[in-house]
């Protein structure tokens, strides 16, 4: 009690070795901006420029807008089609891969090590591959959007059949029910809204990622995107951004207003 | 009933379950349980009474042991046959397990799927006859008037006999009720024991209850079986039991420990 070292706060250990890394880290970041010769500067060097595209941006080419409106038509039409052909996929995939369904380790391990991979490529890439397989046009983004929307959907619904309430499943276990009668009778009712809700939600990714795939070849208005850029045709972008958003928001509002009220 | 018929409808030799290797849930059970008799299994939580019950239908695979339903092993079976025989052998559950999101039909309805082929039950194809026979299995347990009711609209004592009314639509010989009434309040839980006592009575099925309540177990067992650690210390009539059994049951575990 006598000994009044540790009434006081004891001083933090000064620890040398923590100076060295700062110094390294700092040293270690001038050098990578020599070497990438990344300069601040070079963001602001096109402000200008920029400022000058928004201005001609600003004023949209309202005589462009009936051109725009069958691409757009297209680019809905690839993101409900790659939505329906990719959730449908990813709802049987789902109860290959929920272990309260499956109770074998080595299948279900290998099938969600395949899904892993799948979900790992971006939704361009996949445009990429696909344009590259079948050939320039809306096909491509199609397929590109299934394997994009399997990806979103089997992992957001697998996880929720994991999650259901047991007690169905045994109560129909124990009335002898089989395998896919247990899946119609205790498993589908509890997480069908899910599905559903998720299917949306993809259907939300899907009608904005659709808008860039014409870019790439893969159909859809991001062709007239690409196009009207390439030419500085600033009016015309303008346009297609514009309808875009438009149409990205109105989605948006009716899925999401309809996933709230699936959920209730 | 008729004292005829004393046939053995649920046989269980050296029943033996593990957990993990480690935890024991049953130690060498024989027991025989006779067709329409009212058994109450009483014990403390962990004695093994759920084990027991649920190795009765195989919900819990046994690790030693045979357990004979109505002469039949259902042990051995595997596939279609064992779905046969838990055909015959209904549950209820502490927790009701229906499906919330579905109606009180659909559930009642859910009872009957082992008799149908798969791809029927898939589209929903009942009979007339079984949707008729799902309508008299709510009238009997007084919830005609909520056919059509979200099953997560109903209190607790509604689920639960809900739950009744699938088992009377499953038709099964035997009834296996897991703490039928924990969950639900003194008033309820007489009223969902008078329904197991309808079934076993009316419908001359054996049943087979997990009771917490010592007085639900006076007043509903014709036989009573005390499980303590995994081992059946207690086997006898109720009319015969004296009062010190249940204190010996439910207290003697303490010196055990």
């Amino acid at each position: 009690m006598t000994d009044d070292s540790l009434t006081q706060l004891p001083k933090k250990r000064f620890k040398i070795i923590n100076l060295i890394w700062l110094i390294v880290l700092i040293a270690g970041l001038f050098i990578s901006i020599n070497v990438t010769n990344t300069h601040i500067s070079v963001l602001l060097e096109n402000f200008s420029q920029f400022s000058d595209i928004f201005v001609q941006m600003a004023n949209p080419d309202w005589s462009y807008f009936p051109t725009v409106i069958p691409l757009l038509l297209e680019t809905i039409k690839m993101a409900v089609l790659g939505t329906i052909i990719g959730s449908a996929l990813a709802f049987v995939y789902s109860l290959l891969i929920a272990r309260n369904i499956i109770k074998n380790k080595l299948v279900t391990g290998v099938l969600r090590f395949i899904m892993n991979i799948i979900r790992t490529i971006p939704d361009l890439l996949l445009g990429a591959i696909f344009v590259a397989i079948v050939g320039i046009g809306p096909v491509a983004g199609i397929l590109a959007l299934s394997v994009f929307t399997f990806g979103v959907v089997v992992k957001l619904f697998y996880e929720a059949i994991e999650t259901i309430d047991p007690g169905p499943i045994e109560a129909m276990t124990a009335v002898g029910a089989n395998k896919l009668q247990i899946i119609c009778f205790a498993i589908l009712p509890q997480v069908m809204t899910y599905f559903i809700s998720y299917s949306l939600y993809a259907f939300e990714i899907n009608v904005r990622a659709s808008t860039v795939l014409g870019y790439i070849g893969a159909g859809g208005i991001g062709l007239y995107l690409q196009q009207t850029l390439q030419v500085f045709d600033y009016a015309k972008t303008g346009t297609i951004i514009l309808v875009i958003i438009v149409v990205v928001v109105l989605i948006d509002y009716i899925s999401s207003k309809s996933r709230e009220a699936l959920m209730k | 009933m008729t004292d005829s018929a004393i046939e053995p409808m649920i046989e269980l030799r050296n029943v033996k379950k593990v957990y993990d290797k480690k935890v024991v849930g049953l130690k060498k059970v024989n027991l025989t349980i006779n067709k329409g008799e009212f058994v109450v299994v009483v014990g403390l939580s962990g004695a093994g009474k759920s084990t027991l019950l649920r190795s009765i239908n195989r919900l819990i695979d046994v690790t030693e042991g045979d357990i004979l339903i109505d002469g039949k092993s259902i042990t051995k079976a595997r596939g279609k046959k064992l779905r046969l025989l838990r055909r015959n052998i209904g549950m209820i559950f502490q927790n009701f397990n229906l499906v919330k999101r579905s109606s009180v039909l659909r559930n009642v309805l859910a009872g009957r799927v082992a008799y149908y082929p798969t791809w029927k039950t898939i589209f929903n194809l009942f009979t007339k006859e079984d949707k008729e026979r799902a309508y008299e299995a709510l009238k009997q347990v007084d919830l005609a008037d909520k056919v059509y009711a979200r099953a997560d609209e109903l209190s607790g004592g509604q689920q639960q006999r809900v739950a009744i009314a699938r088992v009377l639509m499953q038709n099964p010989k035997v009834i296996l009720a897991d703490e039928p009434t924990a969950s639900l309040d003194p008033q309820t839980s007489l009223k969902v024991m008078e329904d197991l006592k309808m079934l076993n009575e009316k419908h001359g099925m054996t049943v087979i209850a997990n009771l917490h309540s010592v007085e639900l177990a006076r007043k509903f067992g014709q036989r009573v079986i005390g499980i303590r650690a995994g081992e059946i210390i207690y086997d006898g009539k109720m009319s015969a039991t004296p009062e010190s059994v249940f204190t010996k049951i439910y207290n003697g575990g303490e010196d055990n420990d």
